[in-house]
């Protein structure tokens, strides 16, 4: 048994490397829209602001990261986030009590995260494209008919804290201070990447991506797993939804009509191998910087919306070549 | 079982397995046995039922008729992890491994050292990369390092690690499917050496192969499979290798001008 010794492969560096590079980007990214416009980007409000408007975006693609190192996917989160928002509105309105609607968010997530996992596993449909899109049309017009199409508003204050709130902490200055969404999606993160790295659920994730057969032979129950994957995913559509609803006050049928498509690029800009088998939480939560910090700057600057719908394309497809170059060079050194 | 029989008893010991695949007899009616510390070399043409019948005794395929005998209980396996439960373990030709993990978590899927906590194992990394350096140093496997992932490794070393994950926790069996087939010809004679490492330390071994070779060199036994049924079987001290290759056709008294490797 030797260590790494004097060959050109380093997997600690190309590990560290994997792990970290895409931070370096974020971090350029910052420096280059503290130097356009120092006074705007720098000030607590657009920072504050920046992290206000990603919460939801960045819980969906933590979802999102777990169904796509199983090589899945999941189309239904956007729907599934704006059914949970109506249905959590709609419970508000008729008096139930806060602490119950809250469950109800994420307890709405796993209930189609259950259904797709099913669809996945018993149905055996081909591809968890198929469920996955039945499910955001079923979702969307469950939400278009128990609204009738028409914004659920009336929300109890208490079911908005999550999403709107933020800390003063005695250093900021309202409209600025630490989102309270932050730290729901720090924590979020945290627990993900722990469940993801040490325990045996989460390897078995990775597993699964790399070679199903190879999960399914060493004892891993493959169904099982898959199943509460797309729990896993539909949950933090459901907690995505909870804090949406705060943010903007009502349960709007309309939300997050396309957000999956967002998800999924902040998936994969973060790193994450759209075949399964690869991704981080730290990757997943540095796409959905470059995406917002991309937003932002562009606004700041008075750049089209168009536009940022063309730049967030090349985006994707750069750093998706990017990361083709680098594991060919990377292979077999 | 009568302690005054003289034979021992086999480890697995199969009775008249049959296989159907809807209206396809896969197996009609195989017996064999193995015994304990035995390297069992199987032949047979494609379709003679190898894969099927090793597909069986590790658990992943359940047999339409017929029983399975381990350490004189019958057994039956609804799933590869109740096999591997018992110290049965397959080695597959395509080698099984998750190409995007590291080698030692590779030894361990599904095995993973850890504490339980509620629902969930936490893995201890640390002890699982240490168990996996023990265990390698004991098979005198070399790598790089523990922490490569096993689609960087070679055919070879690929095979190294399924072999070490066969052989992780106490196996008594171990199973392997063509296993120098996927490989470079200067990394057979290793995998091979492995193989008789393996009965070395006690462990049974199961070898399906298509080259002769392999059988001579590593095997105590030898059978033939032909058409779904055990066609015949020899010490290896007993026959040679035109009356193997001879049976593999569904011929069993062999003449000199079946002998693939001669030119005529």
């Amino acid at each position: 048994m030797t260590a790494s010794t004097s060959t050109l492969y380093h997997p600690k560096i190309a590990h560290f490397m994997e792990t970290y590079g895409i931070v370096l980007i974020v971090l350029v990214m910052m420096a280059i829209l503290a130097v356009i416009k120092p006074d705007v980007f720098l000030s607590a409000e657009n920072l504050t602001n920046i992290l206000k408007q990603n919460a939801s975006l960045a819980l969906l693609a933590l979802g999102m990261l777990v169904v796509i190192v199983t090589g899945g996917i999941d189309l239904s989160v956007g729907s599934t986030m704006a059914l949970a928002m109506v249905c959590i509105a709609m419970a508000s309105r008729v008096g139930v009590p806060w602490p119950i609607c809250l469950l109800i968010g994420p307890v709405v997530g796993l209930a189609v995260g259950w259904a797709n996992g099913i669809g996945l596993t018993w149905l055996k449909l081909p591809h968890p494209f198929i469920m996955t899109l039945g499910t955001l049309n079923i979702g969307r017009g469950l939400t278009y008919l128990l609204t009738g199409g028409a914004p659920v508003s009336g929300l109890q204050p208490e079911l908005r804290y999550l999403g709107v709130s933020y800390w003063g902490l005695g250093i900021f200055n309202p409209p600025a201070g630490l989102p309270v969404s932050l730290v729901v999606v720090a924590i979020s993160a945290v627990l993900l990447w722990l469940f993801l790295n040490r325990t045996s659920t989460g390897r078995h994730i990775y597993a699964i991506g790399g070679n199903p057969h190879a999960a399914r032979v060493s004892g891993v129950n493959v169904d099982r797993v898959l199943t509460a994957v797309y729990m896993i995913c539909g949950f933090f559509a459901g907690l995505a939804g909870l804090l949406l609803v705060g943010r903007t006050g009502s349960g709007f049928p309309n939300a997050g009509i396309g957000i999956e498509l967002d998800a999924i690029a902040a998936v994969i800009i973060g790193g994450a191998s759209f075949f399964g088998g690869r991704g981080t939480v730290l990757g997943v939560l540095a796409g959905v910087l470059i995406m917002g910090l991309l937003r932002n700057g562009l606004n700041i600057n008075n750049v089209s919306a168009f536009w940022q719908m063309i730049l967030i394309g090349f985006v994707i497809i750069i750093a998706v070549y990017i990361d083709v170059v680098r594991r060919k060079a990377a292979i077999r050194t | 079982m009568d302690p005054i029989e003289a034979k021992p008893l086999p480890l697995l010991e199969a009775k008249n397995i049959v296989k159907y695949f809807g209206a396809i007899t896969a197996l009609g009616g195989v017996n064999f046995h193995v015994d304990a510390g035995e390297v069992l070399g199987v032949v047979g043409d494609n379709g003679a039922g190898k894969s099927t019948l090793m597909k069986i005794l590790s658990g992943l395929y359940t047999p339409s008729e017929g029983e399975l005998v381990f350490q004189g209980r019958p057994v039956h396996f609804s799933s590869p992890k109740e096999a591997r439960l018992l110290g049965i373990e397959m080695v597959y030709q395509d080698f099984a491994l998750a190409g995007n993990m590291p080698i030692y978590e590779n030894i361990y899927l599904g095995r993973e050292p850890g504490r339980k906590f509620g629902p969930l194992r936490i893995v201890d990394h640390e002890r699982s990369r240490a168990m996996a350096r023990e265990h390698l140093d004991r098979l005198k496997i070399s790598v790089k390092s523990i922490d490569q992932q096993t689609e960087n490794l070679s055919g070879g070393q690929r095979q190294a690690v399924a072999i070490a994950r066969a052989t992780a926790f106490d196996a008594k069996l171990v199973i392997m499917d063509e296993p120098t087939a996927a490989l470079a010809i200067k990394e057979v004679g290793k995998v091979l050496d492995l193989i008789r490492s393996l009965k070395e330390h006690g462990v049974a071994v199961i070898v399906i192969s298509h080259r002769m070779d392999d059988i001579f060199y590593c095997c105590d036994r030898v059978m033939a499979l032909f058409q779904g049924t055990n066609f015949a079987d020899a010490k290896l001290a007993d026959t040679n290798r035109n009356e193997v290759i001879g049976w593999i056709m569904g011929t069993k008294n062999h003449t000199e001008g079946l002998a693939h490797d001669r030119v005529h």
